[in-house]
């Protein structure tokens, strides 16, 4: 053939890459090496001898661990083909991952979160050492008390559970404070939140209450009224929920779970649509968390760390972990660790300190305008690939019927389901067919068949066409294909995997070692390095 | 001004484009923006722009600013700081930061195995490379950091035992205790046996170790750097009554040391931060935690673990989650704690910097460090006014209880050499860190500095 080169097919010809890399382990070739530690010096070694030798009996390793062995250079090929058989947010249109705001995080930021000063400054080193990360500490939390309307932020968490955790911790010693420890021992969320506002409730030892949704997708206001009392201690909620759905109420709830002497805690991983349109304290909130990694543009890391932000308002401050960076009235910045009212330490020190960077930098580069344009492109973006979804036969946003969604919503396959049989987790492998990440939603499947999509504000409208078109081709796959839907994937790296065995205790390879224990092969060398 | 009517797009915001805006406003059939918010009160609405320094919307403007607040930060040269305490400074490998600086890593969270098989693979290998290292056949994805591990750690022991008392044989890092004791209160007593010369000691715990205890809580290299060497012995008497042993450490010394494991640890649990990830002002921390191939123990750990599967292909391998129905992610409230994004980034980073390392690697760091740590105990104690505060064997951290100036003092009096010679522990005691990035020169240097005070002083 000759120039010209024919159009391109409405759909990417997408296939992933497939190395069919062996496990490190297999890799091994005995004698190489992929570093070189720094070696004990003759002096040293004169004075002190062979400290190996000399370790008392039973603590001197009888063999050396079977790592494997390997160059240098084998070792980055091997994480590098990894790489580039894993579909990074960078490389793909990633609103297939509601509830997590998979937006773009600046390059930029990284190369600033790596600021040499940074990488070698250690935590215990005297403050006066560290006043240009102490300042970017305390502005982020001021400017995320502007965000948040709350009074103070504590930004050491590594994770949205973990901050809500550091939530639930505080509302437990605000209790504990007041003598009210016994009394309070019930936790009320909604189904709709996330689960670890259920999952740290529990952990911290109080029952949970969990209230579903009205006829309307609302989070039901009787069913909670009847579940409030003198025994309620917090009540812990998402909103928008994961459906997208703004609980107009929600001052409502504040003010009944105020009126039994509870508090109020405020999921804000959905905050992305609403910031600068509504914040959690002017709705009565006492306590909120927001997720760095998702609002506030830090990458994911693969599963983290992220970073978690706590908004407190005045009567929780002091129960805040420590420390909190303070800002003293000569413009120096300290930490304020004398607090004895605090949860104590959740985490090391001050927090995911390339992750604060990071979400500093974001804000500063966007403004309060900035973080206004972000909140309605997100939810314009939501609502026009709603409009697409809708399109597809098949596929319904249950509950909240004509009504508009924030920044997300919960759809269904249910009726394509029952057309065809084809689930919306083959959907979603199928999905990855076209190099589009998709998800379900978190369990239980209260909405049958979910899929949950948030497009955020960094998709371009065109890119958010070639999300809608790859669902729509796969819905008419699973109309006119179906088996092509089963069998996937096809453009994968690997095939169809065998999970079985993962939940037999018997059966499950945990581990390279156990692998080898059970089955008695992975024999090092056999295969192609 | 409204936002939208900005006169520039904002280049992280594509569709603030006026066109595309536009045109996607008329697809979905609204007029403005306004209507989506619908379900939102004019009572919550925050009717004034937030209040926020101005916008760096120029790249380079913002890179000015975020570079200028970090110039001010003033890290020690490469060997002259002593401090450890929880964060370490040790040698990360270049292929290690290149690794987790890579956009399909760094940029991915919650891919399914097909698409994101690169992420499932690297996290299994991590689990079994630091498997090896431990002598453990179950290593979990990474938790958020240390405390948190050693909290899960404690809490299994009580969900598995039924019982309510850990016995803490060991100094134990205080932050570490703070969070332990404020995740386990609800349901297990933190009951301290104070060790003996920095090791455990036996006869004080024996005589409290009954079937009350649901663990035994032995950190090793403790907070003050002791290795415990009674280990055996504990967990056989734990063992015995039906305890479990929980051994918090920091696995960059197993390349030299007989791993916990191997003595009769049941639960092992620590920090990856040693394992290729540079000090960060302590903010890249990420935790380990291990258990044997028992199901009793394997169902109650919260985080996830990716296991080896088959695919339809021979010779493929596939992976996915290995007893999923346990997490909070399968059942909410009713999971083992929660999971949720903790440091997958950092695991991968510690299954990097092991492949490197290898066997010989590990065990050549682990006498290095042995060796200069012995080396500044010697160098130290033999100053006058200087004592090391016990004969335990150390792996990377000591103390020296000074006599005559203050350990305070002593830091304020290094801070104008460069030198950060540890952490003060009390009126005291320093906390001393000495890993394989400070030399001998190092050391010398110290040891000079802290002679030189001591020698005035005496004056």
């Amino acid at each position: 053939m000759s120039l010209p080169v024919a159009r391109k097919p409405a759909l990417r010809r997408f296939h992933q890459a497939r190395w069919d890399e062996p496990v490190v382990f297999e890799l091994s070739a005995p004698g190489e090496r992929g570093v070189i530690p720094s070696q004990v010096e003759p002096a040293v070694r004169a004075l002190v001898g062979d400290v190996v030798s000399g370790l008392p009996d039973g603590l001197r390793r009888a063999a050396p661990p079977a790592l494997p062995e390997l160059g240098q250079m084998r070792v980055l090929r091997h994480y590098l083909r990894l790489s580039q058989e894993n579909l990074g947010a960078d490389l793909n249109v990633d609103v297939g991952q509601g509830t997590c705001t998979m937006k773009y995080s600046p390059k930029v930021n990284d190369r600033l979160a790596a600021h040499p000063s940074l990488l070698d400054l250690h935590p215990l080193q005297d403050l006066a050492d560290a006043q240009g990360i102490l300042e970017i500490i305390w502005r982020t939390q001021r400017m995320l008390a502007e965000i948040s309307g709350m009074d103070e932020v504590g930004l050491h968490t590594q994770g949205g559970s973990a901050a809500i955790w550091a939530n639930i911790a505080m509302i437990r010693a605000y209790f504990e404070g007041r003598g009210e420890a016994e009394q309070r021992t019930e936790v009320i969320t909604t189904i709709f939140s996330h689960p670890s506002n259920a999952a740290t409730a529990k952990a911290a030892g109080y029952e949970v209450i969990t209230i579903y949704p009205d006829a309307d997708g609302y989070p039901d206001i009787e069913a909670f009224k009847r579940a409030l009392s003198p025994r309620t201690a917090a009540i812990m909620v998402t909103n928008p929920e994961d459906t997208g759905i703004y609980n107009p109420r929600i001052a409502e709830w504040v003010e009944l779970a105020h009126s039994v002497g509870a508090l109020a805690s405020y999921d804000q991983a959905n905050a992305n649509g609403i910031l600068g349109i509504t914040r959690a304290r002017d709705a009565g909130f006492d306590v909120c968390h927001f997720n760095l990694h998702k609002t506030f543009g830090t990458p994911h890391g693969s599963g983290g760390p992220g970073a978690g932000a706590n908004g407190v308002a005045a009567h929780l401050v002091p129960f805040l972990p420590r420390p909190i960076v303070v800002r003293d009235d000569d413009g120096t910045f300290r930490l304020d660790d004398v607090r004895p009212l605090s949860i104590g330490k959740v985490a090391p020190f001050y927090g995911v300190v390339p992750n604060i960077v990071r979400a500093y930098a974001w804000i500063r580069a966007l403004g309060a305008d900035g973080l206004r344009a972000v909140a309605e492109t997100a939810v314009l973006n939501n609502n026009y690939l709603m409009a697409r979804v809708l399109q597809i036969p098949g596929a319904s946003a249950p509950y909240a019927t004509g009504r508009r969604r924030i920044e997300q919503v919960r759809y269904s396959w249910q009726d394509l389901y029952s057309e065809t049989g084809i689930s919306s987790e083959e959907i979603g492998v199928r999905a990855s067919d076209y190099g589009m990440h998709y998800w379900t939603s978190h369990h239980p499947y209260v909405v049958p068949q979910p899929f949950t999509l948030e497009p955020t504000e960094s998709y371009s409208k065109s890119e958010l066409d070639e999300y809608a078109d790859v669902l729509a081709q796969v819905a008419r796959e699973a109309r006119e294909a179906p088996d092509v839907v089963r069998t996937a994937p096809h453009n994968q790296t690997v095939h169809h995997t065998h999970h079985d065995d993962l939940d037999d205790p018997e059966r499950w390879a945990t581990s390279w070692r156990a692998y080898q224990r059970k089955y008695g092969c992975g024999d090092p060398g056999s295969s192609p390095g | 001004m409204s936002p939208m009517s900005a006169p520039y797009a904002h280049p992280y915001v594509p569709n603030s484009a006026p066109e595309a805006r536009a045109a996607m406003l008329a697809a979905v059939g609204v007029t403005s923006v306004d209507e989506f918010y619908a379900d939102v009160p004019d009572a919550l609405r925050l009717h004034r722009p937030l209040d926020l320094p101005p916008a760096l919307v120029a790249e380079q403007d913002l890179a000015r600013h975020v570079t200028g607040l970090l110039d001010r930060n003033r890290p020690l040269a490469p060997g002259r700081s002593f401090l450890g305490a929880g964060t370490y400074h040790h040698h990360v490998p270049a292929v290690v930061d290149e690794v987790i600086g890579r956009s399909e890593f760094l940029t991915a969270y919650a891919g399914e195995p097909y698409e994101d098989h690169g992420r499932f693979q690297a996290l299994f290998e991590y689990e079994s490379l630091m498997a090896e290292l431990l002598a453990m056949d179950v290593v979990t994805v990474p938790t958020y950091d240390s405390f948190q591990a050693a909290s899960t750690a404690l809490a299994m022991a009580g969900r598995i035992t039924g019982r309510r008392t850990v016995l803490v044989a060991s100094e134990v890092l205080p932050d570490r205790r703070s969070r332990v004791h404020d995740f386990v209160r609800p349901y297990l007593d933190l009951v301290d046996v104070p060790p003996r010369d920095a090791i455990a000691d036996l006869p004080a715990l024996l005589a409290v170790l009954d079937e009350s205890v649901a663990a035994v809580w032995v950190e090793t290299p403790s907070h003050t750097g002791a290795i415990e060497t009674r280990l055996a012995e504990v967990a056989e008497a734990a063992h015995a009554v039906g305890a479990i042993v929980v051994v918090s450490t920091d696995p960059i010394c197993y390349g030299v040391l007989t791993p916990p494991a191997s003595h009769g640890a049941d639960i092992v649990c620590g920090d990856l931060q040693s394992l290729g990830l540079h000090a960060y002002y302590g903010g890249a921390h990420g935790g380990f935690l291990a258990v044997h191939d028992d199901p009793r123990f394997v169902m109650e750990l919260p985080s996830r673990i990716f296991g080896l599967a088959a695919t339809d292909v021979p010779g493929e391998y596939g992976f996915g989650d290995v007893a999923y129905e346990r997490t909070s992610f399968a059942v909410r409230e009713e999971g083992k704690e929660w999971v949720g994004t903790a440091a997958a980034l950092w695991g991968i980073a510690a299954g990097v910097y092991l492949a490197l390392q290898g066997p010989q690697g590990m065990a050549e760091l682990g006498e290095t460090i042995l060796a200069r740590t012995r080396y500044a105990q010697q160098r130290l104690q033999g100053i006058p006014g200087v004592r090391l505060g016990d004969d335990a064997v150390h792996f990377r951290e000591f103390t020296i209880e000074l006599s005559g100036v203050s350990p305070a003092s002593v830091v304020e009096r290094l801070r104008p050499l460069g030198i950060a010679p540890g952490v003060p522990l009390d009126d005291q005691r320093l906390l001393i860190c000495v890993t394989e990035t400070n030399t001998s020169d190092d050391i010398d240097a110290l040891a000079a500095a802290v002679a030189a005070i001591l020698e005035e002083d005496h004056r």
